[in-house]
């Protein structure tokens, strides 16, 4: 349904290239879910822009393929891209607040969607705005559909940009960071909801966090991603009980947990150092500073990702992945033609 | 609670804000805190949880009254805080420090990590300069921050590293007492695991103290001795960490417990399903404030407010079922 290959995203900024995604590919099936997990600035939000064309200049897609039901995104013009979007591919967003219109009541913003895909009347389109919000169960829709933004929780705002997303039924929604601001028993209510829209709608979900918990919760395939990479790819019970990228070990160790006895203060597992910059990334694996498995081979050259197990995917020397020598990698030549075009 | 070796004692705090509608309108109270009582002994960590609104900040500042409480009363080592007139607050202050949330709106970006850090000091007029200069080397090291650090500006960090300059900053006065407000909560998973560590290690070397406020309970579970529970102003339970941990009674606080989501795919969890939202603490549920979402309501829940009770040693809850 979603096939993503060797997708790249270079912001070309004054100080430099940014290479935001580099080489990052997966699949997601209709009515299934993909984790895409990292810490901040590893190209996970940048990826789903990438695949809603909504990349922010200076960055621009500069090479791979983005296929969804049959066609390639990133060949489509941009009128042809507006089509697709909020009909067939939506997002929502980590702060709902900031996503709405606050001039507007939900209702009509929920019923312009269908309007701006369908050929509908005004009443039919808020009739279905009014039916989608039942769907994400806002209590006492006909009268939270003439509210203004300011006027619902938190919790009800992101159910109303959930309506939003899918009043026009599309195939997939990608789910940046949906929960981040919501209260913990409000983040659960979202994540249920989400579960169960996904059965009944048969949607293929791309959810994005940072939250190891709820990826274990409600993914069937995980993706990690590191510094613009993706560093192991697998299914969710392989990724937590069966991790093999240094990375996602040591992300696991550090999540702290709901442990019930033991002596206490209980000393947390760290990831010593920080996340690397993007413009002074010196060649062979962004991990290699980090890595307690660390060897000279790692820093000679990209990465390639290996198969492992019939679904596991992992880019670490220490696992038997070769090594690309930096000159003979493709991706510098076509940057080259990606800044000149 | 025993009051013996309690560094803080906090009894009957309440925080009402005024909230002015329209210029003639009555005005009305948003009663942020309201009636909350704790002790916090001395080297220990008490940990503070609830959801947003609930007052677990406005205690926090109350404690050091960087926001004046409206009644009640905070005793600090026998010292009954909101009786001393400003300058002997002022002086009180060089004991009790604060680490904020967020460490990019926290420290001062025109400032040097050296200024900011030696600010406290300057302040309290501790030491001469020579003095001063050693002292925010020595307390930057302890950090984990090397002497390189000293001239550069908050900007050229990462989040992670500035939360490291906020505690050096708070600890350059050799305080007894840190609240740490949400201290991590801003950081990654890694970086998070580094500080909760750092602030370990300095309070055993230290013997600090302190009132640790999280919206996570995953995270107060490694580091908190006890752990309070806050609903729309009010404390519902109170026990040592591992007790709620074990035997959580408030339904509150099962809830919270049930809505962590565990990082393992085979412990999806079942949940008590919470009915409805958060109230707004301008118009609290009468009787107990949690009977709008409790799943177990009864009518007295409506009528009347539950006492705090000892159902168990330190083992404290407000509701009618226990």
């Amino acid at each position: 349904m979603l096939e993503v290959r060797d997708l790249r995203t270079y912001f070309f900024t004054d100080r430099g290239v940014v290479k935001a995604v580099e080489g990052v590919s997966f699949s997601i099936a209709p009515g299934r879910t993909l984790g895409l997990v990292g810490e901040s600035g590893c190209g996970k939000s940048v990826t789903a822009l990438s695949l809603m064309r909504l990349v922010p200049p200076p960055g621009r897609i500069v090479g791979g393929e983005i296929l969804f039901e049959g066609r390639n995104l990133c060949e489509l013009s941009e009128e042809e891209m507006r089509r697709i979007r909020g009909a067939r591919l939506a997002m929502i967003f980590q702060d709902p607040m900031s996503a709405l219109n606050p001039v507007l009541t939900v209702g009509f913003q929920i019923a312009e969607a269908v309007l701006a895909h369908e050929r509908v009347s005004r009443r039919e389109a808020f009739e279905r705005a009014i039916a989608m919000m039942r769907e994400v169960a806002i209590p006492d829709p006909e009268r939270r559909a003439r509210s203004y933004p300011h006027e619902l929780s938190g919790g009800l705002r992101q159910r109303a940009l959930i309506a939003m997303a899918l009043v026009c039924r599309p195939a997939l929604l990608i789910a940046d960071e949906p929960t981040t601001a919501l209260d913990v028993t409000i983040q659960a209510e979202i994540l249920d909801l989400l579960a169960r829209l996904r059965e009944h709608f048969r949607l293929a979900l791309l959810l994005i966090t940072h939250d190891l918990g709820i990826v274990a919760q409600t993914a069937d395939e995980v993706a990690v991603m590191y510094a613009g990479r993706i560093v192991e790819y697998a299914p969710v019970r392989e990724i937590f009980h069966n991790p093999q990228h240094p990375y996602t070990r040591g992300l696991l160790r550090c999540v702290p947990r709901l442990v019930i006895s033991g002596e206490r203060p209980r000393r947390l597992e760290t990831i010593e150092g920080t996340v690397p910059n993007l413009l002074t990334l010196p060649p062979g694996c962004p991990f290699a500073d980090r890595c307690p498995e660390v060897r000279p081979l790692c820093r000679e050259g990209e990465v390639e990702m290996i198969q492992i197990a019939p679904a596991h995917f992992v880019r670490c020397v220490a696992r038997g992945s070769p090594i690309l020598p930096p000159s003979s990698a493709p991706r510098d030549r076509e940057q080259v033609r990606a800044r000149t075009s | 609670m025993a009051t013996t070796q309690a560094l803080i004692v906090v009894r009957d705090l309440k925080k009402y804000f005024p909230l002015r509608r329209g210029l003639f309108g009555e005005p009305a109270w948003v009663r942020a805190v309201d009636g909350v009582s704790f002790t916090i002994r001395e080297g220990e960590t008490l940990g503070l949880v609830g959801e947003s609104g609930c007052g677990k900040t406005t205690t926090g500042r109350c404690l050091l009254r960087l926001i004046e409480p409206t009644s009640g009363a905070v005793h600090f080592d026998g010292v009954d805080l909101l009786r001393l007139p400003p300058r002997q607050m002022r002086a009180m202050r060089r004991h009790m420090q604060i680490i904020f949330q967020d460490p990019y709106a926290s420290l001062n970006p025109r400032m040097t990590v050296e200024e900011i850090v030696e600010e406290p000091l300057r302040i309290h007029r501790v030491g001469t300069a020579a003095e001063r200069r050693a002292r925010v080397r020595e307390v930057l090291e302890e950090v984990g921050l090397s002497a390189d650090a000293l001239a550069r500006y908050p900007h050229e960090f990462s989040g992670g590293q500035r939360q490291r300059i906020a505690i050096a900053r708070a600890l350059a006065l050799r305080p007894r007492f840190i609240v740490a407000d949400e201290p991590v909560s801003a950081l990654d998973v890694s970086i998070q695991a580094q500080i909760v560590n750092l602030l370990q290690d300095l309070q055993q070397r230290y013997r600090l103290t302190y009132l640790f406020i999280s919206h996570g309970l995953a995270l107060l579970g490694h580091l908190a001795t006890r752990i309070g529970v806050m609903y729309l102003g009010k404390l519902v339970e109170i026990a040592p960490t591992e007790t709620l941990y074990r035997r959580p009674l408030h339904p509150y606080t099962q809830a919270l417990l049930q809505a962590v989501p565990e990082p393992d795919p085979d412990a999806r969890s079942q949940r008590l399903p919470l009915r409805g939202e958060l109230p707004s603490p301008l118009h609290p549920p009468s009787g107990c404030r949690f009977h709008t979402r409790c799943p177990f309501v009864m009518t007295e829940c409506r009528e009347a407010e539950p006492p705090l009770k000892e159902v168990e040693p330190e083992h404290w809850v407000a509701c009618f079922l226990v």
